[in-house]
């Protein structure tokens, strides 16, 4: 899929070598064409929510993860993966963060959360739709999250005070996202 | 179409399993506070220590004077104290671990403690 995109990566100097002028050409699949646009669709959603006043600062309701869930019911979790990863990527460097630690905050939320999806997306689905999906990706998010202030950040036993509200954001949040992405999977 | 036919019957169960592990992480994290005794210091050694229950009030000697602590309602204050400005008495009732009241001229101080002893980091 896209990482072939990388191996079709030419330089196409040497044959067309116009005036010196070297053009570097990226090859692209038409999945590749619709996996940009659903990041872009999620990455849209980042720009809208960082719109939004938080009334706690870190909790976000992290609207984004709507198309992650969507993607994931429809594509898989490999496309899941690349739409959620580009989006943090491009995100970061929209908002200028990238490399600073609000990227390394959302990058290993959005790893832990894809890792719990793979393990997720095995229950029966008859039972456990994109609202399980999303409560248990959100728990997984903060999990991944919390680890990384505690390990770098702020290596201080006292930011145990924040895990109940950050908690009980995801449960909230984590099953308003997943409930959209279940109702918008349903109207389709 | 309803609005609760999105949820299947799974979702209902992490729901829960979800509300059960907030309520448990907010008893874990939220009660560290809970203090179960009273530490009572004077001229910077331990005077006393005072479990929270039964009601008592105790006479601690210093060097302007005698002060006098208070335990009520697993709650603890300084309630007289010959100290001049009376900081540590208008401080009033102590509650969660970790605080604590503090009578520098007559270097008498109580302190609420909980199981495990936190520090404050700006201080220590």
């Amino acid at each position: 899929m896209t990482a072939s995109t990388t191996d079709r990566l030419r330089e196409r100097g040497s044959d067309e070598r116009a005036g010196n002028l070297r053009s570097l050409s990226l090859n692209t699949t038409a999945q590749d064409h619709h996996l940009a646009r659903m990041a872009a669709a999620a990455f849209g959603l980042s720009v809208l929510e960082a719109a939004i006043p938080s009334p706690i600062p870190g909790v976000k309701p992290g609207l984004a993860n709507i198309v992650t869930l969507i993607v994931l019911t429809r594509y898989g979790w490999r496309a899941a993966a690349w739409v959620t990863l580009l989006r943090v990527v491009a995100g970061s460097l929209l908002f200028g963060n990238f490399l600073a630690p609000g990227f390394f905050l959302s990058l290993s939320g959005a790893v832990y959360s894809l890792a719990v999806l793979a393990l997720a997306r095995h229950l029966p689905q008859r039972l456990f739709g994109p609202i399980s999906h999303s409560i248990l990706a959100a728990f997984a998010h903060i999990s991944g999250q919390m680890l990384v202030v505690y390990l770098w950040l702020i290596p201080h036993a006292g930011i145990a005070w924040l895990l109940p509200i950050f908690a009980a954001a995801a449960l909230l949040f984590g099953t308003i996202n997943g409930w959209v992405a279940a109702r918008y999977l349903d109207n389709q | 179409m309803n609005t609760l036919s999105a949820l299947r019957p799974g979702d209902w169960l992490t729901l829960l399993g979800g509300g059960v592990f907030c309520a448990w992480l907010t008893a874990l994290c939220w009660n560290g506070g809970a203090a179960d005794r009273a530490i009572v210091r004077s001229g910077g050694k331990i005077f006393r220590e005072l479990p929270l229950a039964p009601d008592v009030r105790l006479q601690v000697p210093g060097p302007l004077g005698v002060s006098i602590i208070t335990i009520h309602d697993r709650q603890v204050r300084i309630e007289s104290d010959p100290s001049p400005r009376q900081y540590c008495v208008r401080q009033g009732w102590l509650k969660q671990a970790g605080e604590i009241a503090l009578c520098l001229p007559n270097e008498i101080s109580v302190e609420l403690a909980g199981r495990s002893k936190r520090y404050d980091s700006l201080n220590y």
